[in-house]
């Protein structure tokens, strides 16, 4: 095949993940739709059940693997939570699910299609970034979604996927091309993918951080019936949240440190305060802020929460804004 | 440090976490003083609050062109906003990374973190070395608890409890006869405090490769030989404790220089852009022996002393300048700057010898030449398509007052423009090989041909290894820190209603809340050796 071929097939594979996808996001937010709203009963339920645990449990007697089962389920986790779900509702999702994995291989084949376009690393220009990111994110979702239950998030992660692709396709398309000589090296391969995969998963921190937002707002009001009931509580949402920084901010360290590497090989100097390093180390520091903050006895979980999502605008800036408007040695955009 | 709830080691909170301080009494004394001052500076919520502060003030120096980095473009904007410009310059913003309220905040930040981490590492140690505490009295009490009752007798059931909690490795001590207290996790605030005490590492390892490195910058046209001297530099910056004087003997020649730019790719953004960069040189060492090294981007040269960088290339044209008689006054390969990504390169051509005044040549050399009326004479191609050489003459002082002066530009203040036929002033534009002659008996000027430049930088920094050490054993805690759970957990027995049979009570404390603690206590509970 020659590189046109590959180059068609990898645009013709995105254009179809974003198809896919939208439909995927479709049967999210359906599924989300046709979820009873019942978490307060189910809650009060559970409650009542957790209020007289021990009794039942001494009764049992021998089998300390029943209890275990029973309170398993009653651990305080997100599929406690969970509303109680309609035959419809169930299938919106396996709909949902269904179509996010093939989304997932689609883009997963787009990122391949245009590595052999250009015979190289696909990380070498704003679209390809974009491209590979989405990618991880997909990927980051779909592995996690077979530890635990997370239909209800997809909508939350295939919404952001979908601006970043479409943005990616209309906006940042870069024909392939050879890469300027600063970037041709291993490093290259393990700086940005590191930086990607960290990337991806502060995204899908950042979204289960603003649910918890909204949804701390709204338990705090009392509110019940509204959309977000069908989601996990706050407190869960919050800790979600915080697992996937837990994972993403150690990503990020080693991102910049694998990056001053690269840059001593290729620029002298490991540390230059170009624009781009100066962000690299601001989400650095906005984020160990964050794990602070969360460490902090007498700060809220709320406040934190904000120093993440600013982090996260950090990381968006880094991307959207620092890439191309600034003057630097990073100046790669392609744009 | 401590989550609400945490009931072990309340020794150990942070200095002053609690930052209420003591009541401010009006006899406080300088003493009372200092230590409230100390308390509320090593507290962690004066370690976020400078946290937060600096990654704000990093941020004007990615948005403000900084001096260190590219002087010219700071110069333009401060004359470009004449109101702003001298007072930013004077809060620093061009020098944000070597501003004093820059220093003072990670200064600052990493006293606290010195402070903190002191206390914690004396708390940690003791810990590490103690036993579990006696499990309390009430285990309902405790986040997470279960009770069962078993087979077996109290004792055989707590020594069978004993192995599994030891088997999921936890520290076990049992205080009485009817508890078990364990423990586990100790690494999570090693880690942690690795992870901060790593991180002054990377600080110390940062100023030492300050005030013993040092940069400098030479431009060596091919052919040439670059003789490691200080003065052979065109700039040189050491650090404070650098000796400039005690470089290494060694030499480089410049033997070739390969350049590829983009030809295929007509995208916007792509033409023309660079593709690779060779240097061939010879390098000898102090004892004579030579050998061939090749210099490329990410490809550096190690000398022993510095690291031999190649960080740009551009062109030298090679001009020749005669007087009236044909006597050659200047013949040199003049390196000139380029400016953008097409290479037009700006350069001057400086001719002291001139008669019957000190010649000057100012201009622009273009690999690919194409001079219009709009954007006057600029390249289209960074490779020699069409090399020009397009300049404008002056005579006159050619070093006014002796100041200093960039060999790239041409300070005409004590000038005149040498007159041209219609223009107003003379314009020269030559392709490699042509002559032309200046007015008035002046002589001439030849464009030779040209030849490439490799622009080498040469580096050292004695504190690279350390914080290149430091920020992965940094990272490494960091891991740990975030990674591992530690865990206390609670056993109590007691004899059940029927005989033989025993209850079993655990009780679970995490530190964070700990999603996974009580699956840990049902599994404790479901292992081979636990009841049964
Ligand atoms: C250079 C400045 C600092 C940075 C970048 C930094 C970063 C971090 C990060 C990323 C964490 C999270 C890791 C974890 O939870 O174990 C952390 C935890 C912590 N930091 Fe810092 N820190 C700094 C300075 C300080 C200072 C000055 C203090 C003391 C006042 C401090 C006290 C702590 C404590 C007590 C924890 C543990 C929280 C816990 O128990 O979970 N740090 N730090």
């Amino acid at each position: 095949m020659t590189e046109t071929t590959f180059a068609q097939l990898s645009t013709l594979s995105a254009y179809s993940a974003i198809g896919v996808l939208t439909l995927a996001m479709i049967a999210y937010a359906f599924y989300l739709a046709r979820l009873a709203p019942a978490r307060d009963e189910r809650r009060e339920q559970e409650a009542a059940r957790r209020a007289t645990p021990e009794r039942e449990l001494v009764g049992v007697g021998g089998g300390a693997d029943q209890d275990h089962e029973a309170d398993r389920a009653g651990a305080a986790g997100p599929t406690s939570e969970m509303p109680v779900e309609s035959a419809g509702a169930r299938k919106a999702a396996g709909i949902g699910w269904t179509l996010t994995l093939l989304g997932t291989v689609l883009v997963v084949a787009a990122v391949a299609l245009r590595a052999a376009e250009v015979h190289r690393w696909p990380l070498g220009n704003m679209y390809e970034f974009a491209l590979v990111g989405s990618m991880f994110t997909l990927l980051a979702y779909v592995g996690w979604s077979f530890r635990r239950d997370l239909r209800w998030l997809g909508v939350f992660v295939v919404v952001p996927v979908l601006v970043v692709l479409g943005t990616a396709e209309t906006v940042w398309y870069t024909e392939a091309s050879q890469l300027m000589p600063s970037l041709q090296s291993v490093w290259l391969a393990i700086h940005v993918t590191v930086a990607t995969v960290a990337v991806a998963i502060f995204t899908i921190g950042a979204a289960l951080g603003g649910l918890y937002l909204v949804q701390d707002r709204i338990e705090a009001r009392g509110g019940t019936r509204s959309f977000m009931a069908r989601l996990p509580s706050a407190r869960a949402l919050e800790r979600l949240s915080y697992m996937t920084h837990v994972v993403a901010f150690p990503l990020w360290t080693f991102t910049v440190i694998v990056g001053a590497i690269w840059a001593r090989q290729a620029w002298g100097a490991y540390w230059n305060w170009d624009p781009k390093e100066v962000w690299s180390f601001v989400i650095w520091v906005v984020y160990a802020a964050y794990l602070h903050a969360r460490a902090t006895t007498g700060w809220k979980r709320q406040n934190a929460t904000w120093i993440a999502l600013a982090g996260f605008v950090c990381v968006v800036l880094n991307f959207a804004v620092v890439n191309v408007y600034f003057v630097g040695q990073h100046s790669y955009s392609g744009l | 440090m401590s989550a609400p709830g945490d009931t072990r080691a309340p020794e150990a909170t942070d200095g002053g976490g609690r930052s209420g301080g003591p009541p401010v009494q009006p006899s406080l004394g300088v003493l009372g003083w200092a230590r409230f001052v100390w308390r509320q500076l090593t507290s962690m919520r004066t370690a976020l609050f400078l946290l937060l502060l600096l990654a704000v003030a990093a941020i004007p120096g990615s948005t403000f062109p900084q001096r260190s980095i590219d002087a010219a473009r700071t110069a333009q904007w401060i004359s470009d906003h004449p109101t702003a410009g001298p007072i930013l310059d004077d809060l620093g913003f061009f020098e944000v990374y070597a501003s004093p309220w820059f220093a003072a905040i990670y200064l600052l930040l990493f006293v606290s973190l010195i402070g903190c981490v002191v206390p914690r590492t004396r708390v940690h140690w003791r810990q590490v070395r103690s036993v579990p505490p006696r499990a309390p009295r009430r285990l309902e009490r405790l986040p997470a608890h279960r009770e069962v009752v078993v087979d077996g007798t109290p004792e055989e059931v707590r020594e069978r409890l004993r192995g599994a909690l030891r088997r999921r490795r936890y520290r076990v001590h049992a205080h009485d006869d009817t508890s078990l207290s364990g423990e586990k996790g100790y690494l999570k605030e090693t880690g942690n405090l690795v992870f901060h005490v790593a991180l002054v590492g990377v600080l110390v390892g940062v100023a030492w490769g300050h005030l013993l490195g040092w940069r400098g910058d030479v431009i060596v046209p091919v052919g040439s030989t670059f003789a490691n001297t200080l003065s052979r530099y065109d700039t040189f910056s050491p650090g404070p404790w650098v000796d400039p004087n005690d470089l290494d003997p060694y030499t480089l020649r410049l033997d070739r220089m390969d350049v590829a730019f983009e030809t295929e790719d007509t995208g916007p953004g792509q033409f023309g852009q660079p593709r690779d960069f060779r240097a061939s040189t010879t390098f000898t060492d102090g004892d004579g022996t030579e050998r061939s090294e090749e210099i490329a981007v990410n490809h550096p040269l190690e000398t022993g002393d510095g690291t031999v960088f190649l960080l740009g290339n551009g062109y030298a044209p090679r001009v020749t300048v005669r007087d009236a008689e044909g006597t050659v006054i200047y013949s040199d390969a003049t390196a000139f700057l380029p400016e953008d990504n097409f290479y037009t390169s700006v350069g001057a051509v400086k001719v002291p010898g001139a008669v019957p005044e000190p010649l000057g040549f100012a201009g622009f050399f273009l690999p690919t030449g194409v001079i219009d009326d709009e954007r006057g004479p600029h390249s289209v191609f960074p490779d020699t398509l069409d090399p020009q050489l397009a300049l404008t003459a002056f005579e006159g002082e050619l070093f006014p007052g002796g100041r200093p002066q960039s060999v790239y530009t041409l300070d005409t203040e004590a000038m005149e423009p040498l007159p041209g036929d219609e223009a107003d002033q003379l314009r020269i534009l030559l392709r490699p090989g042509e002559t032309f002659e200046l007015p008035g008996d002046r002589g001439s000027i030849t464009f030779d041909g040209v030849e490439r430049f490799a622009g080498l930088s040469i580096r050292t920094d004695p504190g690279k290894t350390l914080t290149l050490v430091a920020a992965l054993t940094s990272l490494t805690g960091l891991v740990a820190s975030l990674v591992v759970r530690r865990r206390r957990l609670f056993v109590r027995v007691g004899p059940a209603d029927e005989a033989g049979r025993t209850v079993v009570a655990v009780g679970g404390l995490a530190k964070d809340d700990d999603e996974g603690m009580d699956d840990e206590l049902a599994a404790v509970l479901t292992t081979d050796e636990g009841p049964r």
